[in-house]
């Protein structure tokens, strides 16, 4: 193999997992520090730079980074069942601690005499407005309820997302000056504009549940509700109760979302029934095993055939039992098992199998072209659309997805949209701003906590279920205390401090390969990275890991180490006698519109 | 010294071995040596040695003497029984303990200080008498603890840190061992563990006193261009006479050697060595060719290593004696108190 090339930040980054899996890409390990050390306002402000809304993702984000957690590979066969830090209810905890920041929010700069106009006031809009208007961007957000956060409001259930969390992180952006135009919803992007924006930035969402088509549908559509509607409605509080036996169709995480809801509003009996298999269901574990834990069962491999009723009255639903089968290719079918049809009796049902994009309000004539899926057709990079001055992110851009996908969405199109205003080539994307630095501070002491915990992954209590379960308002999880947030911060690895050779200094004594606890480095001879992973002193077939590679040492070895369970503890640089290891701090931040870093007021301890 | 206790979490694929241990389970503390010090290369071989050869921690025995080489068996082995004794005093407490339980495996860990000076009378009457054991001197050349003066074993005309060239003559403990009827003589090098795991492991087995030399560079006193003690010396200069590739049982041997590329040497413990042959004309079962040879070499500059010399037909201090089959601590009243008869019988004896 070639030497490894760590001038290039995609190196080190890919090494910080839970950051790469990140949208946003936020620096995940460096805020966990930050928790541990009690200084969560710090952590709330490194997050909120990154990702907008910490405090509803604390609760609420799909949190791809947990599965990346190399903490969840490093715990398997180490005992009990191998967790991922809890990161993202860590995130929560310097939200809710963090005290009055409002003193480290970007200060605003005079009018730069370009407007903008954002179309839906969900997250990717929202953080389209943030980005621009620190920079002396006009932005304008329309949205037709009276208040703002989209999905984020309408489709999230109270009792996982408290309102007052979305009216404080929505309220920051609208204090940078930013117009929100409530209760206006845009019906032709025609009109729009002609309103002389200098850019339309669409994030409007996905807003169109899928219905489910089968014999009974309209005769008894009175006690049949679409998920997302229904979950709206009863955000807004136009529903307030339901009556007790409730199936809910889909197993997605507004399927869970339903069922925990319907649960609450006097649904004693509440199933979820799902064509899939259990663990095929596209809804998250952790939001799977919440509804089980509510009393609320799966019912898997039920294929529904039509709704039953009587004169219109809906009084329940039939099902094909299936079993799931694979062709070669993998690809599965879902085969009747030619049992007899199951009746599952109901009051009520809540389709929730899906959501389409839907963009009515955007004219043929305005050159925005779309594709055969009804999608924009957009440059996937910059987020421009065949109309040069308009943009799109979140849902409405590649189809649902979740709320840190379309921040993600968000940045890179105040990138776009600042780039297009500046007469700027959008293709050209700015480089994330990377600092590496060594963490040393004298003979075997870091500056940062290099022990490794041997604590399993702390659960998060929650609130009791007589309490939680009569009030839909009341939130179910209560959160880390400060001192278990401590300890679940210690979980962390810091896979953030890289590991870092230097092949000059290496005297090839060993001493590295005796003492790494995981068994991460070897010196052999060369070859390529096939023969290589097979020759290691733990032989590795995590692809998706790279090896870390040096030039040729003086005895014709190369120094290889495999990323994959480094538990980042600095022991081979504190047993190296001439510092060719070294800890190093990589901290990339991902560029934003103006490539100006906002709130950068990130306190390093005096 | 690192401060920390040694993470517990380990490789997800790290395999135990027929005993039912992983290699992790055969480590000590962590160690307090110099950073980069090879005496913890050496315990990282000791410590896979007896990983791959099955061993339970529990019939093990590591004595040692004073010294930073001797400190060492605080780091492996966590689980195994250990005696650190007065400074060149290992051989005797080991040999005692020997003799009193002959079922455990003995390990004895000295350094050159320790064997070579203080040391020097125990270590040769140990070899003289047989003791079966493993007895390694991590052999760096410089006391390191006393901040780096020239050892017994520092070589002649080799440099210290300071600039002062050394006029005394070495002590070749190897040489010695040879001399004095140690049955498994090797050489080896701290910083080449596949050369050094497998002759550790021979030792273990072997039905005599083995010994083992281990250079080991002291990276705080004695590795630098002058020394001949360092990593880049000993790699420079390094000789292996031949490499050990199998220790598996006679009838596993299935890799077919041309006649004389290979010496098959069966142990005491019923495995089996097979010698592969690096020095065509060298023969490590001839004791008196290997002290030749050695001496030739030697006189070119070459550090000779590998498995230099093996009886394998070695016999030990308690067979020698006629001793108790069974370990004392496991004999009855019966035998320890065999009554008057016997006593009288003794006395008439002695008349």
């Amino acid at each position: 193999m070639r030497p490894t090339d760590t001038s290039n930040p995609d190196y080190f980054h890919r090494v910080v997992d839970c950051q790469w899996a990140c949208p946003a890409h936020t620096p995940v390990p460096e805020y966990i520090r930050m928790i541990g050390q009690g200084r969560y306002a710090d952590a709330y402000m490194v997050n909120w730079v990154s990702n907008v809304f910490p405090g509803i993702l604390g609760r609420t984000c799909d949190r791809p980074c947990e599965p990346a957690c190399r903490r969840g590979r490093v715990e398997e066969n180490n005992g009990q069942k191998a967790e991922p830090v809890a990161i993202c209810r860590l995130k929560r905890v310097a939200a809710d601690m963090k005290g009055d920041v409002k003193a480290r929010m970007p200060t605003i700069v005079p009018f730069n005499g370009k407007r903008v106009a954002c179309v839906g006031a969900g997250p990717a809009s929202l953080t389209v407005a943030r980005d621009l208007a620190p920079l002396g961007y006009e932005v304008t957000v329309f949205d037709g309820e009276a208040k703002a956060g989209g999905f984020i409001r309408s489709q999230i259930p109270r009792f996982r997302l408290p309102e007052s969390v979305i009216d404080e992180e929505t309220g920051y952006i609208f204090d940078l000056g930013v117009k929100f135009r409530h209760g206006e919803r845009v019906d032709s992007m025609r009109e729009l504009l002609t309103r002389h924006y200098d850019a339309v930035f669409v994030g409007c969402g996905a807003p169109r549940g899928r219905n489910l088509d089968i014999p009974g549908r309209q005769e008894a559509a009175e006690n049949i509700h679409i998920g997302i509607d229904w979950l709206a409605s009863v955000s807004f509080g136009h529903i307030t109760e339901i009556a007790p036996r409730v199936i809910v169709l889909g197993g997605g995480n507004t399927a869970m979302d339903c069922c925990r809801s319907a649960r609450r509003l006097g649904g004693s009996d509440v199933k979820v029934i799902v064509r899939s298999g259990f663990d095929e269901m596209k809804a998250s574990p952790w939001e799977k095993e919440d509804a089980q834990h509510e009393g609320i069962p799966i019912l898997n491999f039920h294929v529904p055939l039509r709704f039953e009723h009587e004169s219109g009255k809906l009084t329940g639903m039939s099902f094909d039992v299936v079993k799931a089968e694979y062709d070669k290719n993998g690809k599965r079918t879902l085969v009747s098992t030619g049992q007899p049809e199951v009746f599952v009796a109901c009051d009520v049902v809540l389709i929730a199998v899906g959501q389409e994009n839907a963009f009515p309000w955007i004219e043929v004539e305005t050159g925005i072209a779309f594709d055969h899926w009804g999608l924009p057709v957009l440059n996937e990079h910059s987020f421009q659309s065949t109309r040069p001055e308009v943009f799109f992110g979140g849902d409405s851009a590649f189809g649902p997805k979740n709320i840190i996908t379309a921040v993600a969405h968000g940045h890179g199109a105040a990138i776009s949209i600042d780039r297009f205003l500046n007469k700027q080539d959008v293709n050209q994307r700015p480089a994330p701003h990377v600092t590496i630095s060594s963490q040393k501070m004298g003979i075997h002491e870091w500056s940062y906590d290099n022990a490794i915990s041997d604590d399993h992954r702390f659960k998060v209590p929650w609130a009791k279920a007589e309490t939680a379960l009569a009030n839909i308002r009341v939130e179910v999880e209560l959160g880390f205390d400060a001192a278990t947030a401590f300890k679940e911060a210690n979980r962390c690895l810091n896979c953030d401090v890289q590991t870092v050779f230097t092949r000059e200094t290496c005297i090839e004594c060993d001493a590295c390969v005796d003492i790494c606890p995981v068994d991460s480095i070897t010196f052999t001879t060369n070859g390529d990275e096939g023969d290589l992973r097979k020759r290691l002193k733990a032989p590795t077939l995590n692809l998706a890991q790279s090896l870390y590679v040096s030039a040729e040492l003086k005895t014709g070895k190369i120094m290889v180490k495999d990323e994959d369970v480094c538990l980042h503890c600095g022991l081979c640089a504190e047993r190296c006698p001439t510092g060719a290891w070294d800890m190093r701090k990589f901290l990339l931040i991902t560029s934003q519109a103006g490539n100006a870093r906002l709130g950068g007021k990130v306190k390093e301890p005096a | 010294m690192t401060y920390l206790t040694k993470p517990h979490l380990h490789h997800p694929t790290l395999t135990r071995n027929k005993v039912g241990y992983t290699r992790r389970d055969y480590e000590g503390k962590i160690s307090t040596l110099c950073a980069g010090c090879g005496h913890d290369s050496i315990s990282a071989a000791i410590i896979q040695a007896c990983w791959e050869l099955d061993i339970e921690p529990h019939r093990v025995a590591k004595m040692s003497g004073i010294g930073c080489s001797s400190k060492t068996p605080d780091y492996f082995l966590g689980a195994s029984h250990g005696f650190n004794t007065v400074h060149g005093r290992m051989p005797s407490v080991l040999t005692g303990a020997n003799l009193a339980n002959r079922d455990l495996l003995y390990l004895g860990i000295s350094g050159d200080g320790d064997s070579a000076s203080i040391g020097l009378g125990q270590f040769a009457n140990a070899m003289r008498r047989g003791v079966r054991m493993a007895y390694i001197v991590e052999n760096n050349g410089v006391y390191g603890l006393t901040k780096g003066q020239f050892s017994a074993t520092a070589d002649r005309g080799s440099k210290s840190k300071k600039g002062v060239i050394n006029k005394e003559s070495a002590v070749d403990l190897v040489g010695i061992a040879l001399q004095l009827g140690a049955t498994y003589v090797g050489r080896s090098f701290s910083g080449d563990k596949e050369q050094l795991v497998p002759l550790i492991k021979g030792a273990l087995g072997h039905g005599g006193a083995a010994f083992i030399d281990v250079i080991s560079p002291c990276v705080t006193f004695n590795n630098h261009s002058g020394s001949t003690k360092s990593y880049d010396y000993v790699r420079e200069h390094n000789e292996a006479v031949n490499r050990i590739d199998f220790m598996v049982t006679h009838s596993e041997i299935t890799t077919s050697y041309a006649p004389g590329e290979v010496t098959d040497v069966p142990q005491h413990d019923g495995s089996m060595l097979r010698l592969r042959k690096l020095h065509a004309d060298y023969d490590p079962t001839d004791r008196l060719a290997a002290m030749n040879y050695m001496n030739e070499r030697h006189s070119f500059g070459e550090v000779l290593t590998g498995l230099l010399y093996v009886d394998s037909h070695a016999s030990d201090l308690h067979s020698a004696l006629n001793t108790s089959r069974i370990p004392l601590n496991a004999l009855g009243v019966k035998e320890l108190t065999p009554g008057s008869a016997v006593l009288e019988k003794i006395n008439a004896g002695l008349r």
